[in-house]
C-alpha cells in the first residue's frame, strides 16, 4: 500500500523532472530539474533494497555530476543561446522516433510480462545480511578486475577532461 | 489503484525515462541539455538493472549499475572538458552550428 503510493510518487518525481529538464529554455533550470529526476532515482533504488546505491546516486550525481554541470554552466556564457531557438529543425522527427520505440517496448513488455512471470510482485527477499555487504563481497571476489579496469577508465577521464579543458600553450 | 508494484511497472517507467532522454538528444540545440538527457538515458538504465537484480535476488545487477555510474561520471567529465574547448574555439554551444564536418 505504502509502497505502491512512494513508487507513484518517485515516478513521478522522475519523469517529471526528466521532461521539464528537456524542456526548460534556461540550461540552470534544466539542471535543477536533472536534479529532481535524478533524485527520484534514487528513491527508486531505496524502494528496491539498493541502499548503497541509493547513497551513490545522491553523492555522485546529485552531488558530483551536478556540480560540474553547474560549474560549466557558469564558466561558459550561455545568455545568447538562451535567446535561440531551442529545438533543432527535425524536432518533430525526433519526438516521432522516439515514441514509436517507447510504445513498441511498452506493447513488447505488456506481451512478454505474462510468458517470463514479471507480472507477480518480487518475491520476499531471504534474510541474508546487509545490501552493502553482499555488493562487497560480489565486488571484491567476482568483479575485481572490472573493478580495477573501472579506477583505470577514471584516471584517464580525470586526465582527458583537464587536457580538452586546458587553454592551449 | 492500489496494485501491488512489480518488476514492470519500473520497466515501464525506465522505457519511458529512456524515451525521454532520447527525446532530449535528438531534438535539443543546446549542447548542455543534450549532456543531461545521456545522464538521463544512462539513469533509465540503472532503474532497469536494479529491477531485475532486485527480482532475482542477485546483486551482480547493481554491480553493473555501479558501473554504469562510473562510466557516465567520466563520459560527463570528459564530454563538459571537451563542451568548454569547444567553446573557447567556436564561441557556440548550439549543436547544429558546429558543422565543420558536414557536407
Amino acid at each position: 500500500m505504502i509502497e505502491t503510493f512512494f513508487f507513484y510518487a518517485f515516478a513521478l518525481m522522475t519523469l517529471g523532472g526528466a521532461v521539464l529538464t528537456i524542456t526548460r529554455k534556461s540550461a540552470i533550470h534544466s539542471a535543477i530539474w536533472l536534479i529532481v529526476s535524478l533524485a527520484g532515482v534514487a528513491g527508486l533504488y531505496l524502494l528496491q533494497q539498493a541502499e548503497f546505491l541509493f547513497v551513490v546516486q545522491i553523492m555522485l550525481y546529485v552531488g558530483g555530476i551536478m556540480l560540474l554541470f553547474l560549474f560549466v554552466i557558469m564558466l561558459v556564457n550561455l545568455d545568447d543561446a538562451a535567446k535561440e531557438r531551442q529545438f533543432n529543425k527535425q524536432w518533430w522527427l525526433g519526438l516521432a522516433c522516439s515514441a514509436v520505440v517507447a510504445l513498441e517496448v511498452f506493447y513488447f513488455i505488456r506481451k512478454g510480462a505474462a510468458s517470463f512471470q514479471l507480472a507477480q510482485p518480487a518475491p520476499a527477499a531471504p534474510a541474508a545480511e546487509g545490501n552493502i555487504q553482499q555488493l562487497a563481497d560480489v565486488l571484491f571476489s567476482q568483479y575485481l578486475l572490472p573493478f580495477e579496469i573501472a579506477s583505470i577508465l577514471l584516471l584517464v577521464a580525470v586526465i582527458g577532461s583537464v587536457v580538452m579543458a586546458k587553454k592551449r600553450a | 489503484m492500489f496494485h501491488p508494484i512489480t518488476t514492470v511497472h519500473y520497466l515501464m517507467l525506465s522505457a519511458a525515462l529512456l524515451a525521454i532522454g532520447t527525446i532530449g538528444v535528438l531534438a535539443r540545440r543546446n549542447i548542455v541539455i543534450i549532456l543531461m538527457s545521456i545522464e538521463l538515458i544512462l539513469n533509465a538504465v540503472n532503474i532497469n538493472l536494479v529491477a531485475f537484480s532486485h527480482y532475482f535476488h542477485q546483486v551482480n545487477g547493481q554491480i553493473f549499475a555501479i558501473f554504469v555510474i562510473t562510466v557516465a561520471v567520466a563520459e560527463a567529465a570528459v564530454g563538459l572538458g571537451i563542451l568548454i574547448a569547444l567553446f573557447r574555439n567556436k564561441e557556440t554551444v548550439l549543436a547544429d552550428k558546429i558543422n565543420l564536418l558536414k557536407w
